[in-house]
């Protein structure tokens, strides 16, 4: 086992290698006229460093004087140090913008993570259960309907319904007008609030994966031999499901949900932005907007390794959980 | 013989005969199963709706994407302005010269009375009031030594008064002003100068419409200096009626026109400054109409027509759908069949390059692209192709991994040892024999990535970073409520747009579902 993770281990670093290497790739081959217009444009910002001294950081952060080869080292030298630069629209280092605002996107990934299994586990089930019955249709409709929701139409409708139409909610930001004078409660309970919105949406819309798999894998299980056999000897249908068959389809659920867990970190561009939440997300958005790579640079690597840790969790958890999985 | 036998067969037929029960080739099972899928079928009908809608349908609407549309309205407008003219106009009779500072001294004249004044140049002159502010200056010269010899000669006359030709670039001689200001003055209605007899249709004693012999209008005199807001023309009779309604009080006018309608002048009085405003038909854009019969969604922020933008917008979603899918298909069939086939290190190296391109993030390299192409002012339609190019560079991994995956399995079939023992190339073995049997998976895996791709676009396009106006895509007619007063107060403009990416997606989506099903029998049980 041992081996079999630190071979994981192992790959997963060369292929972060290679994407990042790709990613600076891209980054390079930003027409340069554009990256010193950008970096000029934002030099004239209050309270920003001059032209010359983003010039020179970039060179020193990027290595945008030398080759793409030992430019690439250059960056990567600093980076394996945690030292990714200043963001040139933030005014500040990069990690110290992140660690701000990682947060908002943790909370609200998170909130619709359990809000999301806690739905959409025992829908999948119900469904494979009674294959072809009105649950399943309903199930498969409604799955099918949230795969194909844009987020930011969906965000529209629930803004204009209970922002517009009922007022419930404020239509976009974190915190209400009075939040400066309200106590340290009240004040979590605000910024709950606010992310209510949010919070549904990201729901909705990446429920409906989540519902297709779980019926998916339980139809599976329950078209198996053990299923025929545990019913052949005459259990009851109530242990059959909740003992044989769901300890079963918890293996391939438990290793994607292990695989998402990472993908709780990375933010969601389209909802933070439309709800104003300064999120990961949020912040990227406008750092792209805006032109600020040393950013955009950072944000693009942050989600490779994100997505890089979900697969290896998931390959591990998938070795782990599964005995009949032999590691090799 | 043969004809013998098949008669025969036909007539011993039994009910559970086996010929008897109609043998379906597997592709008229899977066409089976996949009609008897309701969802599916509305999947098809959906996707050939929005396929007339948007083709079809853009090729008959009379209205293009870019169309703006214009519409009338009422509106108030400044039509003209009055101010009372306070500055003494002086006209100087032929031959002579006025003191420099005539204007002064009048003023001080006017206002005490006190008429005979000498002028700083020296030299004494009287003015001689004709009617209220009126006057004649006349110079004191002297003829003897003696105070007594004096004779005064007109010099000219003061008032104020402005006098407007009839007829541009016509001169007015100074016996006629001087005339008409006495006629003015006097509220007479006719006058002579020149040898010639004129007509006054005088208001009041603030100014008068002088008419020739022939009563034709030959000048405009008033007391207001009486001008047109937006350089047109406004007669002499307007003026005179202006000057009767601001000396009557009134507030409003009403003039029939030439061509028989009536315009009411409506007149206000700020602090001495007097200004007319009048109901004038105004062309503006169309924007943000109602639905209307012309318009059935009505019009967007531009004053275009939201059906045609709808039509062509569904065109460019539809299109970059297919281009990216087809794209993806030749590029994820090429390597994850060869992946697949060769396996060992060859299918090692091409998996970990699938490996990497799965883990570069889409989304930020989109709006990144984007926002160089914005910086770059990209033209409309190299935006859409670069979109096509790079969502489908990205996007191939997925279909790869199908491919490989199937082909590994297949490989160890049977058939396939049969075809390496018949000695069959491995050109024609891989794309003759192994990717015929991907086909499945990847009919349904790309009818499934067909919404994605258009949702994706959809995203990019509503970010503003898609495509681009002037064309037309449903993500960017979205795009508008990004002002809450749009999406407030102008559901018609965002709610049907989100409605066809929604049905779009979802119809792809259903098709997939179902040609899952019917391409899997193993499932129905």
């Amino acid at each position: 086992m041992k081996k079999f993770i630190l071979k994981r281990l192992l790959i997963s670093v060369v292929l972060l290698f290679f994407v990042s290497l790709i990613i600076y790739t891209i980054m390079r081959c930003m027409p340069t006229s554009y990256v010193e217009n950008q970096a000029r444009a934002l030099a004239t910002r209050p309270g920003a460093k001059s032209y010359q001294e983003w010039v020179a950081q970039l060179n020193a952060q990027y290595g945008l004087d030398v080759g793409v080869l030992r430019g690439y080292f250059r960056w990567v030298a600093r980076a394996v140090r945690l030292d990714f630069g200043d963001s040139w629209f933030w005014n500040q280092p990069i990690l110290d913008k992140f660690k701000d605002v990682i947060w908002y996107s943790f909370a609200l990934g998170l909130a619709s993570f359990i809000l999301e299994n806690v739905i959409a586990i025992p829908l999948g089930i119900a469904a494979a259960r009674k294959q072809y019955s009105f649950t399943d249709y309903t199930v498969t409709v409604v799955a099918l309907i949230g795969i194909s929701l844009p987020s930011f139409f969906f965000a529209t409708i629930l803004k204009y319904i209970f922002s517009i139409k009922l007022g419930w909610f404020d239509l976009s930001g974190t915190v209400s007008r009075m939040h400066q004078s309200m106590t340290p409660f009240q004040q979590y309970l605000d910024i709950g609030k606010h992310m209510i919105l949010p919070v549904i949406t990201v729901t909705v819309v990446s429920i409906g994966g989540m519902m297709r798999y779980v019926r998916t894998n339980m139809l599976e299980v329950l078209n198996s031999d053990y299923i025929r056999t545990a019913r052949a000897k005459g259990l009851p249908e109530s242990r059959v499901i909740n003992h044989h068959a769901f300890r079963n389809t918890l293996i391939p659920i438990v290793t994607l949900l292990g695989g998402s867990l990472p993908a709780l970190f990375s933010g969601a561009m389209i909802t933070e932005q439309l709800f104003q939440i300064p999120g990961i997300g949020y912040t990227s958005y406008v750092s792209i907007m805006q032109g600020d790579i040393p950013f955009v640079m950072f944000y693009m690597v942050f989600l490779a390794v994100l997505t890089l840790l979900g697969n290896l969790i998931a390959d591990i958890l998938y070795a782990a959980v599964d005995p009949r999985v032999r590691v090799g | 013989m043969g004809a013998d036998n098949e008669e025969l067969k036909i007539e011993e037929m039994h009910l559970d005969d086996a010929a008897r029960v109609k043998q379906l080739s597997p592709g008229m099972m899977v066409a089976k199963r996949f009609f008897r899928n309701r969802l599916a079928i509305l999947g098809m009908v959906i996707i050939v709706c929005m396929f007339l809608f948007s083709f079809l349908g853009g090729a008959l609407i009379p209205y293009s994407q870019s169309q703006v549309f214009y519409t009338t309205e009422e509106m108030l407008k400044d039509y003209a302005g009055a101010t009372a003219i306070d500055q003494f106009l002086f006209v100087t009779a032929p031959g002579e010269t006025l003191p420099k500072d005539i204007l002064s001294k009048t003023i001080i004249a006017d206002s005490t009375g006190k008429y005979e004044f000498t002028a700083r140049a020296g030299g004494d002159y009287r003015l001689e009031p004709i009617g209220e502010s009126v006057y004649i200056i006349y110079f004191k010269e002297k003829t003897g030594p003696k105070p007594k010899d004096i004779t005064e000669r007109e010099i000219g006359v003061g008032a104020l008064m402005s006098f407007t030709p009839a007829r541009s670039g016509q001169e007015l001689s100074y016996e006629f002003r001087k005339g008409a200001l006495t006629a003015i003055s006097n509220e007479e209605e006719s006058m002579e100068a020149d040898g010639i007899s004129y007509t006054l249709n005088a208001a009041g004693n603030h100014g008068a419409l002088v008419y020739d012999a022939e009563g034709n209008e030959y000048a405009f005199v008033s007391d207001m200096s009486i001008n047109p807001v937006s350089g047109s023309y406004l007669s002499p009779a307007f003026k005179l009626d202006l000057i009767e309604m601001i000396e009557n009080g009134q507030e409003t006018l009403t003039v029939s026109e030439e061509d028989g309608t009536e315009t009411t002048y409506i007149l206000q009085n700020k602090n001495g400054q007097y200004l007319v405003r009048r109901n004038q038909e105004t062309q503006i854009i169309d924007t943000y109409a109602f639905p209307s019969k012309e318009h059935i969604f009505g019009t967007d922020g531009n004053g275009m027509d939201l059906l045609a933008r709808l039509m062509y917008g569904g065109r460019i979603s539809l299109l970059i759908g297919f281009v990216v899918i087809a794209i993806e298909v030749v590029i994820g069939t090429i390597i994850g069949g060869i992946a697949g086939f060769f396996g060992g290190k060859v299918d090692n190296l091409l998996m970990r390059l699938v490996d990497v391109i799965y883990c570069i993030p889409s989304l930020p390299l989109f709006l990144i692209l984007g926002s160089i192409m914005d910086y770059y002012q990209a033209p409309p339609t190299a935006r859409i192709y670069l979109l096509c190019v790079v969502m489908a560079v990205i996007g191939w991994v997925g279909i790869a991994r199908i491919v490989r995956g199937q082909i590994l399995s297949l490989r160890e079939q049977e058939f396939m040892i049969a075809t390496e023992a018949t000695g069959i190339s491995v050109h024609r073995r891989i794309f003759r024999h192994l990717v015929p049997n991907v086909i499945p998976q990847l009919i349904v895996f790309a009818s499934m990535g067909l919404g994605d791709v258009i949702l994706t676009e959809a995203t990019l396009s509503f970010l503003g970073l898609g495509i681009k106006y002037p064309a037309a895509s449903w993500g960017s007619i979205i795009n508008a409520v990004n002002d809450v007063n749009v999406m407030t107060n102008y559901l018609f403009v965002w709610l049907p747009a989100g409605m066809f990416i929604l049905l779009t997606v979802l119809a792809f989506n259903f098709i997939g579902d179902g040609l899952r099903d019917a391409f899997d029998p193993k499932m129905k049980r």
